[in-house]
């Protein structure tokens, strides 16, 4: 037992340092509010991954993946945490690339693979709906078969960054009769081009626009899009989300965001003495850092697990409860650090050209309270929090 | 990087594992901890026999060549039986100041009796008002021609009624808080002048009062340098710490087990209450605070040799949340008892009364999160 990296897990860091640095876009420099970024500014580091053939690590090795052990890719979010790298977005890369190349047909796997790697295609996500949030199986939104086609009607929500998608894999009813409402469920891949599908914004707390309604009236799609087989596809959501869980504890990201905390209670005084020497705040601090290297241990654990050969199982509703109640508390202390300047509305002073000079309150203020509202989602999606508590207790409680 | 426990590893583990299933159940030990004695000598001896007491030692002193995380393996399964017996004062603390810091002679004295289980020890640190400040002592060691005379009262010595020697600190200069000046000694306890009041503890050990009355000790009685043992009683401190967090570890597993079980033993409105989500959902914070305190058990043992702020940063680490599972634990796992939590009869509440002492031991939650703070 040790938490020694190896001489070459060292070499393979520096590697990858050096090739961030070099690569990594200068103009993204260090991104305040992700939503306001243009759909190019996303895809940027992705495309030029693609190149590297960096771009899906965790993929098999005939499907482009790197070969990685998972100790390399905890590796490697810790170096592209360093700069606040725009990561490739999880929903090609994580999300319908795993389900395709395991559950896909040839000719699937031909068409879409490609375009996930590289980031030339964005693809999004139709799951919820208005009325199928943490009971997902009780969606509504049908796919009727016609011939060679299926036509598929219902609305489907919270669809993240819809706006930017060319393709999106759905949820769909294909049997109203089913004996269990989790039987009669498809999985169906949508150009979102086609005629009756319509994206229609959602503006969040943060004032930003992240998620959209989508709607889907008469919406005529090729038999050739269902992934695997007809009524399937509650199986391959639930494969989807155990790996869209086992990425989202954000250890890496938070441990960069703790350091920023502390230079921000440095800088901020009380009573003319830093903010971070001020006792209740810096237990609340020393506290945040020690719950974050436990969630850190604790990935690791699961980490070392994956590479003896346990696919990412139960326990990774763990690192989702702690990731995201970490993820919280880091913007909850940002905002209390920043004191007054949380007030100031980012999107109604921000310079009229869209650059992201601020000019009211210390830079490190401008985006504090939106941070803080934008990230209450992460208790919410992926399965809520809550839905987690039900995930263990069925599967490792066994209750 | 690498979790794994060698073969030798999980072997100790199994062996010690039976050792509790089959010679310390729940009677037994209950039998055991009622007693005069209050413990098993007999049970120190197999621990002997099997290797146990001298698996963190190097072999050059007839160790097995074992660590900290041998260390840790016997703690865990320690904290799921409740053991009593004075591993952690005996084999981690004196032990510990010998291996750092003992002389080849003091070494050759008391290592082989360690090992063999002829000679038991405790540790002797905290005083009346001295909280959880190695160096707040009120207990002075003068020197006296070639040796130093020992007066002072220390407090709560946990294993004490069965050591025949202690491992004192006391102060040899310097003012009463002062880093500098704090001594260790290796004190027989049957020398002139150390008496002792013994009494039970809540969680079912025995410790004592013990009174320094003019108490002489010879030169070699000092371990290390004089007046500058201070790192060294922090750096064994924290041996100890992650040892008894991995105990902790080892008692919580089971007080969630056994309280999962109960859950679905026990009806009430007609069904298993473990079919309550809002019971269910509890149940499920107390694994994941088992599980990170687990976590929080391994960085403090896989860090103790690293840099001293690194050591010192993992072990407070580790005692905060260690501690705050603790608790969490113990009183969830108490409550979804119902009344039968809070009787004598039921096992759990036994766990809790252990957990809710463990926390005190080395220095308790908020004194950590101080120590972290002041380590950023």
């Amino acid at each position: 037992m040790n938490l020694e990296f190896t001489p070459e897990e060292q070499a393979f860091r520096e590697e990858v340092r050096a090739f961030i640095e070099a690569n990594y876009p200068k103009h993204l420099g260090d991104v305040g509010l992700r939503e306001d970024l243009s759909r190019e500014d996303f895809l940027a580091w992705h495309k030029i991954l693609g190149e590297k053939g960096w771009s899906v690590p965790a993929w098999p090795e005939q499907y482009g993946g790197t070969g990685w052990t998972p100790t390399q890719r905890y590796i490697w979010s810790e170096e592209n945490a360093r700069v606040n790298a725009v990561m490739p977005l999880p929903f090609g890369v994580s999300m319908v690339g795993p389900v395709i190349y395991t559950f896909g047909s040839e000719e699937q796997k031909v068409k879409h693979l490609p375009g996930i790697r590289s980031g030339e295609v964005w693809w999004c996500q139709g799951y919820s709906e208005p009325g199928a949030g943490s009971d997902l199986a009780s969606l509504k939104t049908t796919a009727v078969r016609d011939g060679d086609h299926y036509i598929i009607n219902g609305q489907k929500t919270w669809t993240t960054l819809a706006q930017y998608a060319d393709w999106g894999f759905f949820l769909c009813r294909t049997d109203t009769d089913a004996a269990k409402p989790q039987e009669g469920i498809s999985f169906i891949l949508v150009d979102m081009k086609t005629p009756g599908v319509e994206v229609k914004p959602i503006k969040l707390l943060d004032g930003g626009y992240e998620v959209n309604e989508t709607w889907l009236t008469d919406v005529r799609v090729p038999v050739e899009n269902l992934v695997g087989e007809e009524n399937k596809g509650w199986t391959y959501a639930k494969f989807l989300l155990a790996h869209e869980r086992s990425g989202i504890a954000g250890v890496a990201r938070s441990k960069r965001g703790v350091e920023k905390l502390r230079e921000i209670a440095a800088n901020e005084t009380v009573d003319g003495e830093p903010l971070i020497e001020d006792f209740e705040f810096a237990r609340k601090v020393s506290q945040l850092e020690i719950d974050l290297a436990a969630l850190e241990i604790t990935e690791l654990r699961t980490l070392a697990g994956e590479q003896a050969g346990k696919g990412p199982g139960p326990e990774s509703s763990i690192l989702k409860i702690k990731g995201t109640e970490i993820q919280q508390r880091l913007t909850e202390l940002t905002l209390e650090a920043v004191g007054s300047y949380a007030a100031p509305y980012y999107h109604s002073v921000a310079n009229d050209d869209g650059s992201n000079e601020y000019p009211v309150g210390p830079d490190y203020s401008a985006h504090a309270a939106e941070t803080y509202f934008n990230m209450r989602k992460t208790s919410i999606y992926g399965g809520s929090n809550e839905i987690q508590r039900n995930i263990i207790t069925k599967m490792i409680l066994g209750l | 990087m690498d979790f794994n426990f060698t073969e030798e590893q999980d072997m100790v583990r199994d062996g010690l594992s039976r050792l509790v299933r089959e010679h310390y159940d729940w009677e037994t030990r209950r039998a055991a901890i009622e007693s005069d004695a209050g413990w098993r000598p007999e049970i120190w001896a197999q621990l002997a026999e099997l290797g146990i007491l001298g698996m963190p030692f190097s072999e050059e002193v007839g160790g097995f060549g074992g660590g900290a995380v041998d260390a840790m393996i016997v703690m865990e399964e320690f904290g799921k039986g409740l053991v009593v017996e004075p591993f952690v004062p005996t084999v981690v603390c004196a032990g510990g100041f010998l291996k750092h810091a003992g002389s080849e002679a003091q070494r050759e004295e008391h290592l082989s009796a360690i090992i063999d289980g002829s000679r038991v020890f405790a540790f002797a640190y905290a005083e009346p008002r001295g909280r959880y400040n190695y160096a707040d002592l009120e207990t002075t060691a003068k020197k006296d021609g070639s040796g130093y005379v020992l007066n002072g009262h220390k407090a709560v010595v946990i294993g004490a009624p069965w050591a025949s020697h202690l491992v004192v600190t006391a102060r040899t200069g310097g003012g009463r808080r002062d880093a500098e000046g704090v001594s260790v000694f290796i004190v027989d306890k049957s020398a002139d002048g150390v008496t002792t009041r013994d009494y039970e503890t809540v969680d079912g050990r025995r410790a004592s009062e013990v009174y320094f009355e003019n108490v002489s000790v010879p030169a070699d009685a000092l371990i290390g340098e004089e007046g500058a043992a201070l790192p060294l009683i922090e750096q064994v401190t924290d041996e100890a710490i992650a040892a008894q967090c991995a105990e902790a570890c080892g008692a919580m597993k089971v007080a969630h087990a056994m309280t999962l079980e109960y859950s679905k033993q026990r009806k009430q409105f007609g069904v298993p209450i473990g079919k309550f989500q809002v019971l269910q959902h509890r149940m499920v914070d107390m694994y994941t605070a088992y599980e990170t305190a687990v976590s929080l058990t391994y960085l403090a043992t896989l860090k103790l040799d690293a840099g001293e702020k690194e050591r010192k940063r993992a072990a407070s680490s580790a005692k905060v949340g260690v501690g705050q599972s603790a608790r969490f634990v113990g009183q969830e796992a108490v409550q979804i008892h119902g009344g039968n939590g809070v009787t004598d009869e039921y096992a759990v509440g036994h766990y809790f009364k252990r957990l809710t002492i463990f926390e005190s031991e080395f220095g308790s939650v908020d004194h950590h999160l101080k120590r972290h703070i002041s380590l950023a």
